[in-house]
């Protein structure tokens, strides 16, 4: 705990520098794109990860923090904040819904119902055109900040927040409740651990953290609309940093989001609208060949050399 | 046109819309019975079909009826390939890695296509695409119709070979109890293969008959592949006949709900469909059996 807490203040201290040197341009722009990725990463991590529960919808909330938040902006004239804050709420009431629905189910339900969530909320957001203006999406006139560096510290402060709350879920009782439902639901649920209860925590602290995420994204941006938002790519990328980084670590995330986000923003140019290819390679690389992830691999380096008699 | 005969002709069409989720939904089915994977790439496979076919039609003029003969084979060899080299290495792996693996299969295949061909939508222009033939006042669309046949004639054959052929039972018997069917000298593995060919080549002949009514673009094969989630999660995972159940519900709800409440939400209808069954009978709305 002291120790990730540690590396958790470091990293922020080295952060909180960047733009002093990082200028106003592309390489600030880069370093927002990499908190973001590290704080969804971070907060899928949370459900998939720690608790085992894979999501491949979490676009959902994504979707619905963008959309609460700009909605709120422009039809109700709510200052930034207070929108991203709207949307957290409101993916919390739909993700208790859908953890409601799917946690009594064991198989891959979960997975299903996640896709199926995210693709209902973006036929919604397509077809309520008077409310979303459907594809041709919304566009926010009036930015939230007038500095980019402002945007960097409003996306680190959520990143921070997000991490700060995985560290602490996962050495808390509540990670070890998390970890022993991923390990084997059927012996958790005999010790007595409440397995819907915990597995409905996991899933709301992931989709607000989430959906904070998809609000700050719609400021930065300026624009959203239902394929931008709340599509299986997207849902996707929130996905990959975990997997690649390690899956059910703390920090497997932000490693994971560094390699995918240098490797999208370096190969975009090359691959195009088709940039999804590499995360679709990168996925199954990953899991064929460093099932546990960067970190984990790396962990298990690391205690098979202290085991090893000397 | 009288209420009932809309009503009539709105279920028939989506009859005829259910043929075509039986044939691209039993291909999942028939796979998660047998590995317990639940195939993600499954849509992405019926964009090959759907692109095989394409290019048999634009180069050698083989109409997308015909070309069924050459894409089912090797749809077959496609996705014994794919089971072979990607889905047998983490057969003992975890689901959520199972589940990831096909997802990014279908990354790479749909944004294959894209770099490929590039996002032009494309369409196989046949003489009868738009042709429709009458049932006294109700008119139907007649390659609809035609893929309606062609999944009853493969639908019928599937259960046939599952039911009679040594292999076919061999087949059930592995989705049945793997452990029990191995000790009787089954070959699993092997089973688990012919199973992925089989479910491959059959939504790949669903990209065939997709071709002259649909349009053939790298983002097809997604919302199919929800489609087919939902056709098996109606029927039941595993379930052959559920499916097919499934598969007819689907196609009747969006039709009747595209034209008595939304066409813009037709999509969503099975999609909300597919919740509501979780919540209430997540077994499926046929029962339990499996294959």
């Amino acid at each position: 705990m002291k120790k990730d807490l540690a590396i958790l203040f470091l990293a922020l201290m080295i952060m909180i520098a960047v733009p002093l040197w990082a200028g106003e341009g592309f390489l600030l722009h880069f370093f927002i794109l990499l908190l973001m990725n590290i704080a969804l990463g971070t907060a899928w991590n949370l459900i998939g990860g720690f608790a085992g529960q894979l999501s491949l919808g979490h676009a959902a909330f994504f979707g619905m923090g963008a959309y609460a938040a700009t909605l709120a902006h422009l039809r109700w004239n709510l200052p930034g904040w207070q929108g991203i804050w709207l949307g957290g709420m409101l993916s919390l009431l739909v993700a208790l819904m859908l953890g409601w629905i799917c946690f009594r189910l064991k198989g891959p339900y979960f997975a299903l119902a996640t896709i199926a969530l995210a693709e209902v909320l973006r036929l919604v957001a397509q077809n309520w055109k008077e409310m979303t203006q459907g594809s041709e999406g919304l566009l926010i006139l009036l930015p939230l900040f007038s500095h980019k560096s402002q945007f960097y510290y409003a996306a680190l402060f959520i990143t921070f927040v997000t991490v700060l709350a995985a560290t602490l879920v996962r050495h808390s009782k509540l990670g070890y409740y998390l970890f022993a439902i991923r390990e084997d639901q059927e012996a958790a649920e005999s010790l007595g651990v409440n397995l819907l209860g915990y597995k409905l925590i996991a899933l709301l602290v992931s989709a607000f953290f989430t959906a904070l995420a998809g609000g700050f994204y719609a400021f930065y941006v300026g624009f959203i609309d239902p394929a931008s938002t709340l599509t299986v790519e997207r849902s996707v990328e929130m996905v990959l940093p975990a997997i690649i980084g390690g899956i059910g670590t703390v920090f497997g995330p932000a490693v994971g989001a560094v390699a995918i986000t240098g490797l999208s923003e370096g190969l975009r140019l090359w691959f195009l609208s088709a940039h999804y290819l590499i995360y679709g390679v990168l996925v199954v690389v990953v899991i064929l060949f460093m099932p546990e992830g960067i970190l984990g691999s790396l962990g298990m380096f690391w205690r098979r050399k202290r085991r090893a008699p000397i | 046109m009288s209420p009932v005969l809309i009503f009539v002709q709105t279920l028939l069409s989506g009859l005829l819309t259910g043929g075509l989720y039986v044939q691209i939904g039993i291909g999942l089915s028939l796979i998660f019975g047998v590995m317990r994977i639940i195939n993600f790439a499954h849509g992405e496979l019926m964009l090959v079909g759907m692109y095989l076919s394409y290019a048999l039609f634009t180069i050698f003029g083989i109409d997308p009826f015909l070309s069924l003969i050459i894409v089912a084979p090797v749809l077959f060899f496609v996705g014994a390939a794919i089971e072979r080299i990607f889905i047998q290495p983490v057969s003992r792996a975890k689901e959520e890695n199972q589940i990831l693996l096909t997802v990014g299969l279908s990354l790479i295949i749909s944004n294959g296509f894209l770099l490929l061909f590039g996002a032009d939508y494309r369409n196989v222009t046949t003489s009868y695409s738009g042709s429709v033939f009458y049932l006294g006042p109700i008119s139907l669309s007649l390659p609809m119709s035609l893929s309606f046949l062609v999944t009853l004639v493969m639908t019928v054959s599937l259960y046939l070979f599952l039911m009679k052929s040594w292999t076919g039972r061999a087949i059930r018997a592995t989705a049945e109890d793997r452990e029990a069917a191995m000790l009787i000298g089954i070959d699993a593995r092997r089973m688990g293969l012919i199973a992925f060919g089989i479910g491959t080549a059959l939504v790949g002949v669903a990209g065939s008959l997709l071709d002259p009514i649909y349009y053939i673009f790298p983002g097809a094969g997604g919302p199919f592949t929800l489609k087919a989630f939902v056709v098996t999660v109606l029927g039941g995972m595993g379930s052959i006949t559920g499916a097919m159940a499934g598969g007819l519900l689907l196609g009747v709800a969006e039709s009747l709900g595209a034209v008595y409440l939304s066409s813009g939400y037709k999509d969503a209808i099975g999609l909300l469909l597919f919740l509501g069954v979780l919540l209430v009978k997540p077994s499926g709305l046929f029962g339990r059996s499996r294959l």
